[in-house]
């Protein structure tokens, strides 16, 4: 048998921290927690081989080792350099990396189209939350942005190939995860692009999980296209017994409609180890085809973060006033003076949202324009 | 005792003489304070004939505004319905059709757009939160109704006249800021 690794002392802004030989200097941030954990864009601990490309993570090292304190000359992606016994790190101390954290964003935006309006991960987008936290109000880039031709990804992935960062989270997903990889990035430099190759859609059973992993929105759910903002639908956890997958799962729902099902995620935005001490990737059937209360069992209300714009209009241990208008009135209900839906057209019963398929479109409410002028009649 | 404040003045509880009793004196400088005004510059105006412009920063009723080719702005983001501290706003999104790209701005559009002026505070939030440039508080107060109903305004009540299709209506509904400029 192996003899044991001693533990490895390493310092990152002040804080000392032992981790067994091997750890990235971003996990060992990690263990530590808080703001000195360097955001990253392309590292992903549930996928072998991710990290080293996005840049967002630099770190400088102040003093490589006990056995050799000289620094190292340049600032290191955190995610591919492994700690050394006695090392410091500076993240947020450093003004250096701040800097250059400033301009890998500035980098990272310059082809990127930024119409998060229309965004369905904004919200919950890791380069929104990067920009916002490093960017620049303008922009110094003066020439016209990349544009791609509109391609899907098979029936459910829409892809935006304007707002990718190329992390390649997605391309590890599929080819760790399902058995046949059919996608992956073409072409170099500029117009390097993730795709299919040949116009194959893809029907893997796993490849919804590119969604979840992507950390901008250029693969976004097409079930749930344009129905929602994500922090208007309420997240709740479920789950439902699943031959493929652990079926542990996140609702996002307005009301009973279940909008989006996604994986839990963890509080690094990534997908949380499931009840079975697996990655808790879910399969395509519980992501796209379930999409009915009855389908699941549910939990209770997701945690979320506070300072998340999810938080907002989700009031946590709100006490409902009792109903006193029957007491009061000697046991006869009382006559509602105004059904909402006879007025407002928003959330209409006619029109289930959570049971189109794509996204919805004038048709659609259209019909349910029609009905609703019977019914009047 | 003391006094809380030097302004008390003690009563004069002296009995009235023969002049004072009959008031003669009193009623006429009261009259004269009551005179004065008449040749005063008037507190108010004749409504409704008359009406008062409004401050150029007042916050009336909300408008959905389009572009110069009588698109529509709102894509349905949600930020207003965000910002409004009420939650007055809500909105329903769909995707733009090929055929309808004169309609909407872009690909994502407001197929349903609602405000309920009874919950609205007129903070203009949902103007400053916008980055369409798509919903502006307008000049004008929301005008008054007897029923609930009415005032839960819709995209019909809130888009402003399209200046291709209906110009003179455009015209009209930019009305009096730019009457008032060209008086100037």
């Amino acid at each position: 048998m192996a003899e044991e690794q001693p533990l490895l002392k390493v310092t990152i802004d002040n804080i000392t921290v032992e981790v067994p030989a091997g750890t990235t200097i971003l996990n060992a941030a990690r263990q530590i927690g808080g703001d000195v954990v360097p955001p990253a864009m392309c590292y992903y601990s549930k996928l072998q081989n991710s990290g080293g490309k996005c840049r967002t993570c630099l770190v400088e090292v102040s003093k490589g080792s006990e056995k050799d304190p000289r620094p190292m000359p340049k600032l290191v992606a955190s995610c591919r350099t492994t700690v050394m016994d006695g090392m410091e790190v500076k993240n947020i101390t450093s003004q250096r990396v701040i800097d250059a954290r400033n301009g890998v964003v500035e980098m990272l935006l310059i082809n990127h189209p930024l119409d998060c309006p229309i965004c369905d991960q904004a919200g919950e987008c890791d380069l929104q939350d990067l920009s916002f936290n490093h960017g620049k109000d303008g922009s110094r880039f003066d020439f016209e942005k990349r544009v791609f031709d509109k391609h899907t990804l098979g029936p459910h992935i829409q892809l935006h190939m304007t707002r990718c960062i190329l992390c390649y989270r997605c391309v590890f997903t599929a080819d760790q995860l399902t058995n046949k990889r059919e996608h992956g990035v073409l072409d170099r430099g500029d117009h390097a692009q993730i795709a299919t190759y040949i116009e194959k859609s893809l029907d893997n059973d796993f490849i919804g999980n590119v969604i979840d992993v992507c950390p901008v929105g250029a693969l976004t759910d097409r079930t749930f296209r344009f129905k929602n903002r994500v922090w208007f639908t309420k997240p709740v956890d479920a789950h439902r017994n699943c031959s493929k997958c652990c079926g542990e799962v996140r609702l996002w729902m307005r009301g009973d409609e279940v909008f989006r099902v996604t994986a839990r995620k963890d509080q690094w935005g990534e997908i949380a180890t499931a009840s079975d001490g697996k990655t808790g990737w879910i399969c395509d059937e519980c992501r796209f085809e379930k999409k009915k209360t009855s389908d699941w069992v549910i939990e209770g209300p997701t945690k979320v973060n506070r300072q998340s714009v999810i938080a907002q209009n989700k009031y946590v241990g709100l006490v409902k006033p009792p109903e006193f208008l029957q007491e009061v009135m000697d046991g006869t209900k009382p006559r509602y003076m105004l059904d909402i839906h006879s007025v407002s057209g928003v959330n209409e019963p006619e029109i289930r949202l959570d049971l189109i398929d794509g996204p919805a479109h004038s048709e659609d409410f259209k019909i349910a324009d029609e009905k609703r002028k019977e019914l009047e009649q | 005792m003391t006094t809380l404040t030097d302004r008390a003045k003690p009563v004069n509880r002296k009995p009235m003489t023969f002049l004072e009793s009959i008031y003669l004196w009193n009623i006429f400088l009261g009259m004269i304070i009551t005179i004065k005004h008449f040749f005063k510059k008037k507190a108010t105006v004749q409504y409704p004939e008359q009406t008062r412009s409004y401050s150029p920063v007042f916050r009336g009723v909300q408008i959905l505004n389009r572009d110069e080719e009588g698109r529509e702005r709102c894509t349905a983001c949600g930020l207003c319905a965000l910002a409004c501290p009420a939650e007055a706003i809500t909105m329903e999104a769909a995707e733009r059709m090929p055929g309808e790209e004169h309609l909407y701005r872009e690909e994502k559009y407001a197929a349903k757009y609602e405000i309920n002026m009874l919950r609205c505070i007129f903070c203009g939030f949902c103007e400053e939160a916008c980055p369409k440039d798509a919903i502006y508080l307008s000049e004008t107060h929301a005008p008054p109704a007897y029923n609930r109903k009415n005032f839960i305004y819709n995209k019909k009540d809130l888009l402003i006249p399209d200046p291709v299709t209906q110009p003179e209506e455009y015209a009209q509904a930019k009305g009096l800021r730019e009457i008032s400029k060209k008086n100037k």
